[in-house]
């Protein structure tokens, strides 16, 4: 049981994960590979309040999402200003920038070795502590993202931002301020993306490096297109696919080593069957009626 | 055909001074003058290369010019980037047909028009009536442009599958809804069915009459001289040649310019 409230766990963070994501790969056609780096600021962000000045959960949260914002125009106001792919391979640099940071500045983030003992979020006085508790902590945060998504996507404002998916140059002569549109949206991207973080440091009480690395990016990247840019229910089915797929693995009876190992090949494997017969994922849609 | 020469109450409302522009010692603009009135019809004409794309283009705010200035309503629009150009009220349609492909025809107009409250972040958390009545007038203005085009059972179709002339027809539609006072038309019938083609004429030709000005890029000359009180002729980036279709296309400069 505990198992699979876990992977339930699992499956609400990377559709927050997911659904920011798409906000900016599926509705604004900026392909950024730097998400699980705003996922790992929130993350540390949590677990150092927490740890060094024992605030609360609540802090903490609003903090983390403020922070990962900040850093997200930081990244972009410089990097979108290029196009397409170089803004990929920006996002990537940035992806690895914090990656180093994260392991070399042993002082402040422990490096290599993580932080350890992250307590556990207090809300109002509750601790959240036990799966279920966590469970329904995440499937609110991850409500409220997807409803903040929803909200966005559905305005002027995020018909702004499908246009700009459309036909930059079209936009931007219709007379819309198409970088300030991408730099916001990259920063509620940015925003978002650390709610997850900061409930997989008090869920897992312990963070290092190694959960944020480029692979997770490509993996929360993976989710969108395989559940289908431009659509946020895409996402949470592509989060749950995604997610609970190679837990399935497990009881094949395959040894542990070879299943590991298998996760990889098996995303990879669907990413290029969905590139190659679906290229719109499972409910994606450049169809319209969002 | 009469074209009625005398030039209307002489209101410059695109004021165009020594434009220069380069491309790594190509000259596309070049020492480029002129004026473009109020509620005037201008066609501007020339060979292939001869810069008046990049003209539209440096009008824009999409290319920066070397040297010169643009004023369009007495302000100076010089190196504004193309949002706040579109904002002061220049629309432009492009050469190689640019729309929201894949979104309806309607979304397509419902983003030309400007200065849209819904459309700033803090109103997607805040209802706010203004804007709610704002995305109704728009949608009310949006229907009975779709109507005077004649395309409004095409309303909730997507803009790629429209025929050629109707996305042209539709591109001209998004620059009415942006309620610009100059319209910058690149090809608007190049490629396109007589009937439709008709259609843009009638709808070019009220424009005027509408508190519009309007300059079009074209190369049939039937077209032009139907629509256009001057005519502009263009060569290397220069402005050989200026006035009535009739005196323009009767230039010696301009014979010489298309025989080399």
């Amino acid at each position: 049981m505990e198992y699979l409230l876990h992977i339930l766990i699992l499956i609400g963070i990377y559709s927050i994960l997911a659904v920011s994501l798409n906000l900016l790969v599926g509705y604004t056609g900026i392909l950024s590979m730097a998400h699980a780096a705003f996922y790992g600021i929130g993350a540390y962000v949590a677990a150092l309040m927490a740890l060094r000045l024992d605030s609360p959960f609540i802090l903490n949260l609003f903090l983390a999402i403020i922070g990962a914002a900040l850093f997200g125009a930081v990244v972009g106001i410089p990097s979108l200003r290029i196009k397409d792919d170089y803004f990929a391979i920006a996002t990537f640099a940035f992806q690895i920038i914090t990656f180093s940071i994260l392991n070399n500045l042993v002082d402040f983030t422990g490096g290599p070795l993580g932080l350890p003992g992250i307590p556990q979020p207090e809300i109002f006085g509750f601790t959240v502590s036990t799966h279920i508790e966590f469970l329904i902590l995440v499937t609110i945060l991850a409500a409220i993202t997807y409803w903040i998504a929803n909200k966005i996507v559905k305005s002027p404002f995020g018909k702004v931002l499908k246009a700009i998916r459309e036909d930059e140059i079209f936009t931007h002569a219709a007379g819309k301020n198409v970088f300030a549109y991408k730099v916001k949206i990259f920063m509620i991207g940015a925003g978002l993306a650390s709610i997850a973080g900061v409930i997989y440091a008090t869920y897992i009480t312990y963070i290092d490096p190694t959960s944020f690395t480029i692979m997770e990016s490509i993996f929360i990247i993976s989710i969108v297109i395989i559940g289908g840019a431009g659509n946020l229910k895409g996402s949470v089915i592509g989060a749950v696919v995604l997610v609970a797929l190679p837990e399935l693995l497990r009881f094949v009876g395959l040894p542990n080593s070879v299943a590991a190992n298998i996760r990889q090949i098996l995303y990879g494997g669907l990413l290029v069957v969905f590139m190659m017969w679906r290229p719109r994922g499972f409910v994606g849609e450049y169809k319209m009626d969002a | 055909m009469l074209v009625s020469v005398e030039i209307k109450n002489m209101n410059s409302l695109l004021n165009i001074e020594n434009l220069t522009k380069a491309f790594d010692g190509i000259t596309a603009l070049d020492r480029f003058s002129c004026d473009i009135f109020e509620n005037e019809i201008v066609g501007l004409i020339g060979p292939n290369g001869a810069g008046k794309t990049t003209l539209y283009n440096v009008i824009t705010g999409f290319l920066e010019c070397d040297k010169g200035s643009i004023t369009f309503e007495g302000k100076d629009v010089t190196k504004k980037p193309p949002h706040k150009i579109a904002c002061c009220g220049i629309a432009r349609t492009f050469q190689d047909l640019r729309l929201l492909k894949r979104m309806t025809v309607m979304e397509n107009i419902l983003l030309s028009f400007q200065h849209q409250k819904g459309e700033g972040l803090y109103n997607v958390f805040v209802n706010n009536k203004e804007v709610l009545q704002q995305q109704n007038d728009n949608l009310e203005r949006a229907l009975s442009l779709l109507d005077y085009a004649g395309i409004k059972d095409k309303e909730n179709n997507l803009a790629e599958e429209l025929s050629y002339g109707q996305q042209k027809l539709l591109s001209i539609i998004c620059c009415l809804a942006a309620d610009a006072k100059l319209l910058l038309l690149d090809e608007p019938i190049a490629g396109i069915n007589p009937e439709m083609r008709e259609r843009i004429l009638e709808i070019i030709k009220e424009l005027p009459s509408k508190g519009k000005s309007v300059v079009i890029i074209e190369h049939d000359m039937d077209f032009i001289s139907h629509l256009c009180d001057r005519v502009i002729f263009m060569d290397a980036g220069q402005k050989v040649s200026e006035g009535t279709p009739e005196e323009v296309r009767n230039d010696p400069k301009v014979i010489e310019a298309y025989i080399d």
